[in-house]
């Protein structure tokens, strides 16, 4: 469970929003809209813990027990999905996925994993393949594939369906919570479009 | 989390270790050099403090000459490649907006622009000697107009190299400081948004030259004040270029220094500390005029800017495309000319090709090749390694705590730039004699990585902030420590850059020639060192070996810098 407690942010001693309190249980998702400026995203660069200094917080972040607020970012175990894929352009696809594989699993079964995330995207046999040279739905893709390799224990989603076209988006909406469902994580998707807020079917928190 | 916070808990050290390894040997170099101005020099005697030295330097005959003749010189050089730079900026941002790709002039930039990086890597000695040869009564320039045209059976009697005014050394300096000015001015256009205001002053009916001087160069020139204060205060106080195509008799001051330095009778040192702090002072009155007159002239040009004249477009065109061939084909042959000598056997005026071909000038060096080969590789190397950990050091604090910039201010950056290298150097040297340092390879490096360091950063800087943050975010989020976000992603990510950086330091170290010499105490010979001391004797043969050699050594380096990313990338379509 991913529970928010009392989170305001400020930017210069502006609040951006104050005393959001917000549980999202495995498996489920909610959305929390706004129009653009709101605060949305560095809500979910706060929960990464990386927000620029400029910003000043309060509040708790607590996930299945366990406070984050002083963890680093690369120890929250919090994946998150961009608008922007953001795949490494220096990394093929396939080694794009094992940057996100944790490192105690080892060589066979390293590739063994990541064939099977390749197949279960439908982009077999593009292990060697340039981010570059792929479509945009299949690099949305290999996208969702890479932060669920890394075991996150919470899902964020940033706007990750805005810049896909209609039909793509609808599947890969689909995609992205059938895999939250699957892998049993609590999902906190920030969004300012209507139909992504109903796609998700949880509970929507205006800001 | 420990390890975290320890990486990250370091960081703030490089900054603070930058700057003691920047301020560090510059204080000391000027309180080295002020002691002994002021008589004191206890090694050499000199106990009390008193302005006798400087009265002595006031009356040496050759001082007002020399000082008139180091003012005109660097003033003018630094005029004139400021004044080309600015023409030609104006001119290159025009074939890169129209696009107009047949037409002929535009591909001529094309060609300008492609040539001004090699050029820029020509270390300023190599030029020079190549430039003495061209320009030399029975230079190159004047065989082919003796082969084509006049017949002249004896070399004219003109004074061109080394002549009294000092004009063959303004154009050697204008040689290698008009495209370093120019990359500096394309650097910073991006910053101001140039190419919008061009378009806006061309829609209001105004010719694309005036939209350049009326819109662009108000806005650009604060961006490239420092970079022009550098080629100031580096024009003033040269000695390699000074000594190659200055005149001799007399010298401009910073070589009439250095050789009082090299006096047998070492109390001719008070009389080069003096001189020393007297260059100083001459490079900050040279600045302050420029500063002055920078102000003056906006005062005088603020009305034109809005007069309403608006040109018709074309005019200096020419003069641009033709200031930007010549440049570049002077360069050009200039560092051709000093591959052929290099490999001729005998090559007598007026022919305008060697007579006899022969690899004998490079076997009779080759063993004194090696080793200064091996020198100044390994000097350069080691500067540019140490220079990017600091600056990678610097750029990643500057991220992770997220100061907006890890040195004091730009003006750090440039000090050593700023100060002429005669001055602090020649402190330098006399302290670590002092020290017993003098003619270590800690020294030497150190020096080196003084003139390195503020060009590998200036270079790295700007693409290393451009970095999308959001990839080095996307990593932390999959579990990477910063440590592994460096090396995996962001390092990999800016190769080129990081590499095109290490090129650059490198060819500053090739071409360092005072703090070799000074920090090296004489015990160090570079190729730049050997050139140099070359081009005293006769033989064009020897000086085309070292000199050629000296060209190509940071031409290698750059060529590697951006072939290896394209060989590593040539995968990847988006780093292409």
């Amino acid at each position: 469970m991913l529970k928010l407690e009392n989170i305001s942010l400020k930017i210069d001693g502006n609040p951006l929003f104050s005393k959001l309190n917000l549980e999202v249980n495995a498996g489920q998702v909610k959305t929390v809209m706004g129009p653009s400026g709101c605060g949305k995203s560095s809500l979910l660069a706060h929960l990464c813990g990386t927000l620029p200094s400029v910003f000043q917080t309060s509040g708790k972040i607590i996930l299945h027990d366990k406070t984050l607020d002083d963890l680093p970012p690369h120890e929250r175990k919090l994946g998150i999905l961009f608008q922007d894929d953001l795949l490494f352009p220096h990394l093929s696809v396939g080694e794009n996925l094992a940057f996100a594989l944790p490192a105690k699993i080892r060589r066979h079964e390293r590739h063994d994993k990541i064939e099977q995330a390749l197949e279960e995207i439908e982009l077999s046999g593009m292990h060697e393949r340039d981010p570059a040279s792929l479509s945009g739905g299949q690099r949305a893709r290999v996208a969702l594939m890479r932060t669920l390799l890394a075991q996150p224990e919470a899902l964020l989603l940033d706007e990750p369906f805005s810049k896909l076209d209609q039909e793509l988006r609808g599947r890969f909406r689909k995609l992205v919570f059938a895999h939250a469902v699957k892998n049993s994580l609590p999902t906190l998707l920030v969004t300012h479009d209507h139909a992504d807020a109903q796609a998700a079917g949880g509970d929507i928190i205006a800001l | 989390m420990a390890t975290t916070i320890r990486t990250v808990s370091l960081l703030p050290a490089f900054p603070f270790l930058t700057q003691l390894l920047f301020l560090l040997p510059i204080a000391a170099g000027l309180f080295g050099v002020l002691l002994p101005a002021l008589g004191y020099l206890p090694d050499l005697g000199g106990d009390q403090f008193h302005f006798e030295v400087f009265r002595q330097l006031l009356e040496h005959p050759a001082l007002l000459h020399a000082v008139w003749l180091t003012l005109f010189s660097g003033i003018a050089a630094t005029f004139i490649s400021l004044s080309l730079a600015i023409l030609l900026a104006a001119m290159l941002s025009r074939a890169s907006l129209s696009g107009n790709k047949n037409n002929k002039m535009a591909s001529l930039f094309v060609i300008v622009r492609r040539g001004l990086i090699p050029l820029i890597a020509v270390p300023h000695a190599a030029m020079a000697l190549g430039l003495a040869f061209l320009v030399a009564p029975s230079g190159w320039i004047v065989r082919w107009f003796s082969f084509l045209l006049m017949g002249w059976e004896t070399p004219p009697e003109w004074v061109t190299v080394q002549d009294p005014f000092g004009l063959s050394l303004i154009l050697g300096l204008v040689l290698k400081e008009t495209p370093y000015l120019l990359l500096m001015i394309l650097a910073a256009l991006p910053q101001i948004r140039a190419q919008e205001y061009i378009r806006i002053g061309q829609s209001l009916g105004y010719g694309n030259l005036r939209s350049w001087l009326k819109l662009v160069l108000p806005q650009v020139y604060p961006l490239i004040r420092l970079p022009v204060f550098a080629v100031l205060a580096f024009s003033l106080s040269v000695v390699d270029v000074a000594l190659i195509l200055g005149p001799s008799t007399p010298p401009t001051l910073s070589v009439l220094i250095l050789r009082w330095i090299d006096n047998p009778d070492l109390s001719f040192r008070f009389l080069a500390s003096a001189g020393a702090v007297l260059l100083l002072l001459l490079t900050l009155g040279a600045l302050l005029f420029w500063r002055v007159s920078e102000w003056l002239l906006l005062q005088k040009w603020r009305n034109w800017l809005s007069n309403g004249k608006r040109g018709n477009g074309n005019e200096a065109h020419k003069l641009a495309a033709l200031s930007g061939l010549l440049l570049l084909g002077t360069a050009f042959l200039s560092v051709l000319g000093l591959a052929f000598w290099s490999l001729s056997l005998r090559w007598p005026y007026p022919h305008v090709l060697p007579q006899r071909w022969t690899s004998r000038n490079w076997e009779r060096h080759w063993s004194s090749i090696q080793e200064t080969s091996f020198t100044t590789l390994e000097l350069g190397v080691i500067a540019v390694v140490i220079a990017l950990i600091l600056v990678v050091g610097c750029l990643e604090n500057e991220q992770w705590r997220r100061v907006s910039f890890s040195f004091r201010s730009q003006w750090l950056l440039y000090l050593p730039l700023l100060i002429p290298q005669a001055t602090f150097l020649l402190g330098i040297q006399i302290l670590a004699v002092r020290l017993e340092m003098d003619g270590t390879f800690l020294l030497l490096v150190w020096s080196h990585l003084l003139f390195v360091l503020p060009y590998v950063f200036l270079t790295l800087a700007d693409p290393w902030r451009n970095l999308d943050t959001r990839f080095p975010q996307i990593g932390q989020c999959l579990g990477a420590s910063p440590l592994r976000v460096l090396f995996r992603i962001k390092l990999p990510l800016l190769l080129k850059p990081l590499l095109v950086a290490a090129a650059v330091g490198f060819a500053v170290s090739v071409s360092q020639y005072l703090p070799t010499l000074f920090a090296g105490g004489g015990r160090f010979a570079t190729l730049t060192t050997e050139a140099v001391s070359y081009a005293a004797g006769a033989d064009r043969r020897v000086i085309g070996v070292y000199g050629f050699l000296q060209a190509l050594f940071p031409w290698i380096a750059l060529l590697l810098a951006l072939a290896i990313p394209r060989w590593r990338f040539r995968n990847r379509a988006s780093l292409l």
